[in-house]
């Protein structure tokens, strides 16, 4: 509760210079979308990262990578859960990884991570929906958080969408004007377009949509346990509260001998 | 151990006496454990026994931690992950060893509160606080050191700000920082030499805590009146306490399963919420985070630090008759630790020789008003630097030294105690009711 505000910043600041941050740092715009693994009980959907892995694959790693992800855990509980014949064929297809061994590159495999990628100078996204805060207030006290969560996703999701369609030229680079970025400019182009991703299912493919199940994705490549771990949460709230109630119970025998009668 | 007349342990077999004569072991575990405790001690004295848990918790995960974590500037934040992707429950384990570090310093603040309302740093308990004082001061440490070793961009910079700080001592300054990190900048000697120290302090901590115990064993625990239990006889004395085992270790785990149970809820549910996003981005030397923010628990002192600036009149003073040796950040730096110093010198500073906050009128309202101090500067020291935040901050600052400096040697002169119960038996009885001693019998 205690919290600090303004943490986009550091993502501003790789990008763009310090000062634009400070002057143009209008009002964040991010959307409160509501993910279905919010709250307590949230789960990830597995239809929808199994979406956000497909747009990841056929946009943002072209430039962005996955460094930290162990490609075998797309076959994970709690994740996309392809089987584990489709993550091998997903790997050879997609990546290919310099094997020292062989000193030459090779197909990927299961045991190989999703590559790096800094073709563009692009940041990793293993960590992106952790590594930012949608919700920071009021007064910077983080309090909207408790209510909100973090806002990672959100973030993600709300930029991914949240692009006007100006642009401007400083010094040589392009910025693209965008309302959820801090201090309003990105230099990342608009990287979604409706219809840009065919789903076998014939999903939504339009930005909203897609900017959502690709936030969901990158929620899930950061917190790969986050199931497990509200399971353990709920299990473990159970218990100690039933210890507080034998306890209790305990205690105030205990005590009663000792305690007059009011 | 405790100056209240008890009962201690006498060996009966023959095997007892044997091992008796030769190491009181056993008695000295059973005069430990079943010390007589005041009977009317309330719910803020179960944070002692929270705190315990803290430090065997943080002990525990850490260790298992430490077998999974790779200390090189290269490898640290990747292995942070791997613990998070790969090692059965490693999740759970560098949750609970964040989220642990973050109820250790709840229930340390909580404590420490308690002892400033009821008296406990008083005559005969100053070395106790004393002691308590230096757990703390480790724990801060600790507590720094281990935010590095994720070696993110917070780990970095903090690091950077905080060994600065050091830098800022006139002449040696310079020379000692170096000495510190290892070099001339935060890398990879500095992460190795936190590695070995985060792993060694808490150890140094248990003993402390070993010492603050065996010091209020000797005085005796402090009670909600601050009156001292009678110790005339062993009779006198059981109207007035009941021992540590049963009573109070089962109320105190009572205490301690409740509190785990929203610890656990955090853990399980919003293990991040107390953590700072720029964590989650691997260390970079070339990229400087907008807002460099401590950890919650070091923003009220973070606050006092950056509170006194070149623009407030005391420093420009100080820097004058100093002849410009004490400039505003080595003069932040003296104010950040003089606000501890001043706590510490709690016992001395307070003229009062009533204990409890309960019978001081007057104190009961400064003290509340400390409480509130203390939440804003940590709301402070997670704002930026700018006004209105900077007076803010200095005004918060004035009142955490004017509260141990003037306000606490003057109370004690000026302020009309209320009437204090005679006894602690009094007390417990006008709150529970008055029992005969007939059925007072143990509940064993």
């Amino acid at each position: 509760m205690f919290k600090k505000l303004a943490t986009g910043a550091a993502f501003a600041l790789a990008m763009i210079p310090a000062a634009s941050y400070a002057a143009g740092g209008g009002e964040q715009h991010i959307t409160d979308y509501a993910f279905s693994f919010e709250g307590p009980f949230g789960t990830y959907d597995r239809n929808q990262l199994q979406r956000g892995l497909q747009i990841y694959t056929e946009v943002c790693a072209a430039c962005h990578g996955l460094k930290l992800v162990p490609l075998r855990t797309l076959a994970d509980e709690g994740g996309p859960q392809l089987p584990e014949d489709q993550v091998r064929a997903y790997a050879a297809d997609n990546f290919s990884v310099y094997d020292p061994e062989l000193d030459e590159d090779r197909p990927a495999k299961p045991v190989d991570h999703f590559p790096e990628n800094n073709n563009a100078g692009a940041p990793d996204l293993s960590m992106m929906a952790k590594a930012r805060a949608g919700f920071h207030g009021p007064y910077g006290l983080g309090i909207n958080q408790l209510f909100k969560g973090m806002g990672g996703a959100e973030y993600i999701a709300s930029l991914l969408a949240g692009y006007t369609g100006e642009s401007k030229e400083e010094a040589g680079t392009t910025f693209y004007e965008n309302t959820a970025f801090p201090g309003g400019w990105i230099s990342m182009a608009p990287p979604l377009s409706d219809e840009q991703v065919e789903f076998a299912d014939g999903h939504a493919n339009d930005v909203e949509a897609m900017s959502q199940d690709v936030a969901a994705f990158l929620m899930w490549t950061a917190e790969p346990k986050m199931m497990a771990r509200k399971q353990a949460g709920f299990v473990g709230v159970l218990f100690l509260t039933l210890l507080s109630v034998m306890l209790y119970l305990t205690n105030k025998r205990l005590w009663a001998p000792h305690k007059g009668k009011h | 151990m405790s100056g209240i007349p008890h009962d201690h342990y006498e060996p009966k077999t023959g095997a007892e006496k044997w091992l008796h004569s030769r190491l009181p072991i056993v008695g000295l575990i059973y005069d430990t454990i079943m010390i007589p405790t005041p009977k009317n001690l309330n719910w803020w004295w179960i944070w002692g026994i929270v705190l315990a848990f803290c430090l065997a918790l943080q002990i525990v995960t850490g260790i298992v931690l430490v077998m999974h974590y790779t200390p090189h500037v290269d490898l640290a934040f990747a292995s942070v992950e791997h613990i998070m992707r790969d090692v059965n429950g490693g999740h759970m384990l560098r949750y609970l060893h964040m989220n642990g570090a973050s109820l250790f310093f709840v229930a340390v603040y909580i404590h420490i509160f308690r002892g400033l309302y009821y008296g406990s740093y008083k005559a005969p308990r100053e070395v106790t606080w004393i002691v308590g004082m230096l757990i703390y001061l480790m724990m801060m440490g600790t507590a720094f050191m281990g935010y590095v070793l994720p070696w993110g961009q917070m780990s970095f910079w903090g690091a950077t700000v905080i060994t600065g700080l050091f830098g800022a001592i006139p002449f040696i300054g310079e020379a000692i920082q170096t000495w510190l990190l290892g070099g001339p900048a935060v890398d990879n000697a500095t992460l190795n030499r936190f590695f070995s120290l985060h792993y060694l302090l808490p150890f140094v901590i248990a003993a402390l805590v070993i010492v603050h115990i065996w010091a209020f064993h000797t005085t005796g625990n402090n009670n909600p009146t601050g009156v001292d239990v009678r110790k005339g006889s062993k009779e006198e004395a059981k109207k007035d306490t009941l021992p540590f085992w049963p009573y109070f270790v089962i109320k105190d785990f009572l205490g301690l399963a409740v509190v785990l149970v929203v610890f656990w809820a955090i853990v399980g549910f919003m293990p991040n919420y107390l953590g700072h996003p720029d964590n989650y981005i691997e260390a970079n030397p070339l990229v400087t985070p907008a807002h460099i923010v401590p950890e919650w628990y070091f923003l009220p002192f973070y606050a006092i630090l950056r509170a006194f600036t070149s623009e407030v009149w005391v420093v420009q003073f100080a820097s004058f008759v100093t002849g410009g040796i004490v400039d505003a950040k080595f003069f932040g730096v003296i104010a950040m630790f003089g606000a501890i110093l001043a706590m510490a010198l709690a016992p001395w500073l307070d003229t009062s020789n009533v204990r409890s906050g309960r019978y001081r009128p007057m104190f009961k309202w400064w003290f509340a008003l400390l409480v509130v101090d203390f939440f804003a500067l940590m709301w402070l020291g997670a704002m930026p630097a700018e006004e209105p935040y900077a007076s803010f901050s200095l005004i918060a600052s004035a009142y955490w030294f004017g509260y141990f400096f003037v306000i606490l040697p003057l109370l004690g002169v000026i302020e009309k105690p209320l009437a204090q119960p005679a006894t602690i038996e009094e007390d417990f009885d006008a709150h529970y009711g008055k029992k005969s001693s007939a059925d007072a019998t143990p509940a064993e």
